[in-house]
């Protein structure tokens, strides 16, 4: 392990940790442009979460302790999925088969957010938590049949090597599985036209509905690890379509800017698009799954 | 020459589309159907050469089939033009003209040397039968029209595809590819034995929706009891033949390739199947032209029975394809006067026909005795053959569930008919009278019925053996 | 050539499954036009050579399947004044799915057949049969009359595309007569359909029910 390897780990990680808010100041700063206003500023989101960490906290009586650990161990969880997948190749942690790690991580940070959800027995809440499951239940199989298609034309179950394997002949499902994991990433990230992270009325929200009675550090947890939650699924998606370069830096460059693309493209959708009526979403959801399974089927055909 | 067997009808009815005058047009239905026969009988009988085309030409049981099909299309235009003239009201361009293309695409059909060129016929007399059944423009008759056109067209596509499997199993086997038909007799040996399977099942299915073999019957019932008797004529007795047609002559290739007793076992089973359908949904049926066809549907399976036992059944089943064709002629018409006097098709309301409307109704009985089998008409002859081969051909299984089944569905008609005919009823309600036009065809196809049920004329008799040697091929 | 035939045939089949996930009718059309534009295009491409005929036939796929037959649906569908398919007889989500798994099982099919070493490896024979599956399932699911329509181009357009196998033995003049055919049908069908609605004001096909035995 030289010199190179360990400082390309080494921003890796700090990739992850500093870029994700910058994701939301792009997508809020497009969505500006196209509405002609002249909008926040790109690094609103870093103060945002700077204000919050220097509040105190207000805990509601009926809350436990689950809605004190649920924020940091969603953001545990997501920092560790993170991991798995580092944006130039040659990560940090990985071993044969944590792929099923990587969904699963993100699952247990969803069990905590829709625990914590339930926990203050608001009914708003509740409903959040509802909406939130139904969906995941969908968009979970739509992954797996993702890196599946992956694992069966790379020979291997490691995340880190699996996304540098070259597609070849698969380009049909890659495509498929591209435009599914990006269905997915609007679902996952609360994203138009799924659900509005800029709502504010609490019926017709789905993710922010859930956090709405966290303050300030945990509150900032919650938003750093959603934001990160998007940095990393866009990074798959970058990591899935882009073609391996043989210098691990050049990688690092290229995705790097195919995951502030990505932010771009949600900002275009979002600012293009009305959000879709809520009975409709579990369709469109599950039409994301099977087009990823259809993309599997051909893959391993 | 020949090949005006097709274009006549072909120009009849574009005359019908632009003849004006909406009473002398069903003439032009005469007309076209006298040419036609007047050519059929040059061309069976040698005087014409039959079509020798890539695509069209005349095999054994073409030749039955379209003797079949133009004698029953003169008998449904004369009576047509009584018909017609009774409801004058209505303009009756699409109908003569529909009709007349129906000729045609039968024609087609039967001449046919090409799957592909068949299957096209074949939903063109899907296609052009529809303003047939919608003659009467009222909610019944749109829902029935619906259903045979939604059905008919989703069964006419899976025959396609059924075609174009039998296609591929030419491809596979690495012989030049080709849906002629005589190619695909010659080539059978190589044909992929899977795909010809496969196909064989889809067209059995497609070309059987057609036929109203159970249980791709649903639609027949309505199509038949909604559509004016003397389109249910033509359907009952030219298109269901049609399609058999089309069934045999896959047949024909499935023996050819050695696959003869998989196709056989197949149609057994439908036949079977069709039969105890129709005798179940006979009893107790109180519209009669329901019960025709469901009567259609029985006859469907015996022909079916009959091409599965091979041999004598073969032969009774050729000779059933006629006799069955023919008595429904007769069935179809007399029921279509009884229903015209009347104003019904009930037994509810209808009662003592037989001294109503005297002619009518003994024609009706006479053609109800045929139909079940009664001696000394066709069909008796024709299920007589067909029991007796399969009690030679060591199925007694199958010989005993064919005489049940006839005996239920003569009971079945049997309770309905008697109730029409005998009784103590009101006379008729309309001013329809039995007349020359409306009874003369009936009389003279009930005449050829008792003719194939006493004496089978030469040529006949050699024609139905040479489809026998025909159908049954061996690799 | 075979890369691009493929990804257009998987694009008939994402269209499949969005037609049956979806309850709108004019989006169906929309998407069946869509899947009619392109087949035709596959004819060109499944040859490796493009003939006149194969030209022939696409030109002729694309004025009847993408423009001609979607413009008589959509005057169908002005005619009857309704846009979606309320209650179909198993959801549009779990349609979709069964829809997929027709896929599946047309792919897992497929790979069993006997097939020629060359059409062996292109997607045409499962996306034949899962595309004559979906349209099963749209006819039989949907209850509208004009869904069930629909269903039956979806069908033919399965067929079509098994079709693409059989060049050499499919003569023009079938294939031609076969598209002619399904244009009368369509447009016959949408004759019956303003038929039907002003008789019963509805295409619901529940409402056909005068005929049965009693």
């Amino acid at each position: 392990m030289n010199a190179s390897t360990v400082l390309g780990q080494v921003v890796d990680v700090l990739a992850l940790l500093l870029v994700p808010p910058l994701l939301l100041g792009v997508i809020n700063r497009v969505k500006a442009k196209a509405g002609g206003r002249r909008g926040q500023p790109l690094l609103q989101a870093y103060r945002d979460l700077a204000r919050l960490l220097r509040k105190g906290l207000v805990f509601s009586e009926t809350t436990t302790w689950i809605f004190r650990a649920a924020p940091i161990v969603t953001l545990v969880a997501t920092l560790l999925a993170g991991l798995l997948i580092p944006l130039g190749g040659g990560g940090p942690v990985g071993f044969e088969g944590d792929l099923i790690l990587f969904v699963y991580l993100f699952a247990l940070g969803r069990f905590f957010t829709t625990a914590a959800a339930l926990d203050t027995g608001s009914p708003f809440e509740g409903m959040g938590a509802a909406r939130e499951v139904t969906w995941a239940a969908l968009t979970e199989p739509a992954v797996f049949f993702v890196l599946i298609s992956l694992a069966s034309w790379s020979d291997s179950l490691s995340l880190d090597t699996m996304l540098l394997a070259p597609a070849g002949p698969h380009a049909a499902t890659l495509v498929l599985s591209a435009a599914g994991l990006f269905i997915v990433l609007l679902v996952e990230c609360s994203r138009v036209p799924f659900d509005d992270p800029n709502t504010h009325l609490e019926l017709t929200m789905v993710h922010e509905v859930m956090v709405l009675d966290h303050s300030g550090p945990l509150f900032a947890a919650v938003l750093y690890g959603a934001a990160m939650k998007l940095f990393i699924l866009a990074t798959l998606l970058v990591r899935l379509v882009t073609p391996h370069l043989a210098d691990a830096w050049a990688t690092r460059g290229v995705v790097l800017a195919g995951v502030l693309a990505v932010a771009v493209v949600i900002g275009v959708v979002e600012s293009t698009t009305a959000r879709v009526r809520l009975a409709r979403i579990p369709n469109l959801v599950s039409g994301a799954a099977l087009v990823t399974a259809v993309g599997f089927l051909l893959a391993v055909r | 020459m020949a090949l005006a067997l097709v274009l006549i009808p072909a120009l009849g009815a574009a005359a019908a589309l632009l003849y004006r005058d909406n009473h002398r047009r069903p003439w032009l239905l005469v007309a076209v159907a006298v040419l036609h026969l007047a050519l059929t009988v040059a061309v069976l009988f040698g005087a014409i050469p039959a079509p020798d085309t890539a695509w069209l030409w005349l095999d054994p049981p073409g030749r039955l089939v379209l003797g079949l099909v133009s004698v029953l299309f003169l008998a449904s235009a004369i009576y047509a033009v009584g018909y017609l003239r009774y409801r004058a009201e209505r303009n009756n361009a699409v109908f003569v003209a529909a009709l007349s293309a129906l000729l045609t695409a039968l024609t087609i059909a039967v001449l046919s040397r090409h799957l592909g060129v068949m299957w096209v016929a074949v939903e063109l007399a899907a296609l052009v039968s529809a303003p047939l059944i919608y003659f009467n423009r009222n909610k019944r008759s749109i829902e029935a029209t619906w259903k045979y056109l939604l059905v008919g067209s989703v069964g006419v596509a899976i025959a396609l595809l059924g075609t174009f499997f039998i296609a591929y199993a030419a491809v596979h086997g690495g012989a030049e590819p080709s849906l002629r038909l005589d190619d695909l007799a010659t080539t059978a040996p190589t044909l992929s034995r899977p795909w010809l399977r496969a196909g064989f099942v889809l067209v059995l299915v497609g070309y059987g929706t057609k036929m109203g073999l159970a249980p791709m019957h649903t639609w027949k019932p309505d199509a038949y009891g909604e559509a004016p008797g003397l389109a249910g004529a033509l359907f009952a007795g030219g298109v269901t033949s049609a399609a058999f047609l089309a069934i045999l002559r896959v047949l024909r290739v499935c023996n050819a390739a050695g696959e003869g007793a998989y196709a056989s076992s197949l149609l057994l089973g439908l036949g079977l199947f069709s039969m105890a359908i129709a005798g179940a949904l006979l009893i107790g049926q109180r519209d009669v032209k329901r019960m025709l066809a469901y009567s259609s549907v029985e006859h469907m399976g015996i022909l079916a029975i009959g091409v599965s036992l091979g041999g004598v059944g073969t032969f009774g089943a050729m000779l059933h394809l006629l006799a069955n064709g023919l008595t429904k002629g007769v069935l179809f018409l007399s029921a279509a006067n009884l229903h015209r006097g009347y104003q019904s098709r009930f037994t509810t309301d209808v009662s003592g026909a037989l001294r109503g409307m005297p002619v009518s109704a003994t024609l009706f009985l006479l053609g109800f005795f045929a139909i079940t089998g009664a001696p000394p008409f066709g069909p008796f002859v024709s299920e007589l053959t067909i029991a007796r081969a399969a009690f030679l051909g060591d199925q007694p299984l199958t010989g005993a569930l064919f005489l049940l089944f006839l005996l239920v569905v003569f009971i079945g008609m049997g309770q309905t008919v008697l109730k029409l005919c005998f009784g103590d009823g009101p006379g008729p309600t309309t001013t329809w009278r039995d007349r020359v036009a409306t009874t003369a065809p009936i009389f003279a196809l009930l005449a050829l019925v008792l003719m194939l049920g006493t004496l089978i004329p030469e040529p006949l008799s050699a024609l139905l053996h040479e489809n026998v040697t025909w159908l049954e091929v061996h690799p | 050539m075979g890369s691009l035939l493929d990804s257009l045939l998987v694009l008939v089949l994402v269209l499949n499954l969005y037609a049956l996930g979806t309850s709108r009718i004019a989006v169906v059309i929309r998407v069946v036009a869509l899947q009619g534009f392109v087949l035709a295009a596959l004819p060109l491409l499944a040859h490796g050579e493009i003939g006149a005929e194969s030209v022939i036939i696409s030109v002729a796929a694309v004025a009847l399947k993408a423009v001609i037959i979607p413009m008589m649906l959509f005057r169908a569908l002005r005619d009857v004044q309704i846009r979606r398919e309320v209650e179909p007889l198993i959801s549009t989500g779990a349609s979709m799915l069964l829809g997929g798994l027709g896929a599946a099982l047309a792919l897992a099919f497929a790979k069993n057949l006997p097939l020629t070493a060359h059409d062996g490896h292109s997607l045409i024979v499962p996306a034949a049969l899962a595309t004559v599956l979906a349209g099963f399932l749209l006819l039989t699911t949907r209850l509208k009359a004009i869904s069930q329509v629909l269903g039956y181009l979806v069908l033919e357009n399965g067929i079509f595309i098994f079709g693409l196998v059989l060049v050499d033995a499919v003569p023009l003049v079938v294939e031609i007569g076969a598209l002619l055919d399904l244009v009368v049908a369509i447009f016959v069908m949408g004759i019956l359909l303003g038929h039907i609605r002003r008789e019963f004001s509805s295409i619901d096909t529940r409402a056909l029910s005068a005929l049965k035995e009693d």
